[in-house]
């Protein structure tokens, strides 16, 4: 019974991290395919770990990943904030489909 | 109009690496999950190849190592070998580490700033 719910998680995974994928070719812009990247980090590979968590159980090969969902939870928002900081402040264009930049008003006030 | 066709030829693409990996051929199943893995590490590549700014490139290197963290368990699960998942950790750190670098780099400041 672990192993279908673990097959489950995993397949979920692996289908966030295919149209994060997707997503990262498809879209116009640096911002756009951040955000459809992170996606793919937050729940797709989080969720294959969870996946071999469950099949596994508490034992040594079973609580490595448990160690891995939590550093890369911790680390995956901080990394995608220093990608937009730096390309916005590197002035890297827009697509031309954009209606407002508050970034871009709030740095004019200081 | 040639944009259109490039995404239908992509879109084709697509469907035709599922229904051949799911429906054709008959191998394990934990190898089907790892064939699409590694699928998702190939277009991560065509980003990283054509990506027209750095910040694409620096995305595209990112992910790519998300990826390969998922990649290492699924061998972990298939061969019951519990050491590739702390090569996936060690993946996980250098990434976040050469992330932060190459983002620094990006936005003109030094390391030691």
């Amino acid at each position: 019974m672990s192993e279908i719910i673990g097959y489950i998680l995993i397949c979920i995974g692996l289908a966030f991290d295919f149209f994060g994928v997707l997503g990262l070719v498809r879209l116009p812009d640096v911002y756009n395919r951040l955000q459809a990247a992170t996606k793919c980090v937050t729940f797709g590979t989080a969720g294959i770990l969870a996946g071999v968590f469950v099949m596994e159980g508490y034992s040594s090969m079973g609580l490595k990943p448990i160690i891995c969902i939590i550093f890369i939870l911790l680390t995956a928002p901080v990394s995608a904030h220093a990608i937009a900081r730096a390309a916005h402040r590197a002035k890297i264009k827009l697509t031309d489909k954009t209606i407002v930049d508050k970034y871009e008003e709030d740095k004019e006030l200081y | 109009m040639k944009s259109t066709i490039k995404w239908r030829i992509g879109f084709l693409v697509v469907i035709a690496f599922l229904v051949i990996n799911f429906f054709v051929f008959s191998y394990d199943l934990k190898f089907k999950l790892m064939n699409v893995a590694l699928f998702s590490a190939l277009f991560v590549l065509i980003r990283t190849v054509l990506g027209p700014s750095p910040a694409d490139r620096i995305i595209a290197i990112d992910i790519l190592g998300v990826l390969v963290v998922g990649i290492c368990a699924l061998i972990a699960i298939t061969f019951d070998q519990s050491f590739f998942i702390d090569i996936g950790m060690a993946w996980a750190l250098q990434s976040f580490i050469a992330t932060l670098a190459l983002a620094k780099f990006l936005e003109g400041r030094h390391l030691d700033e």
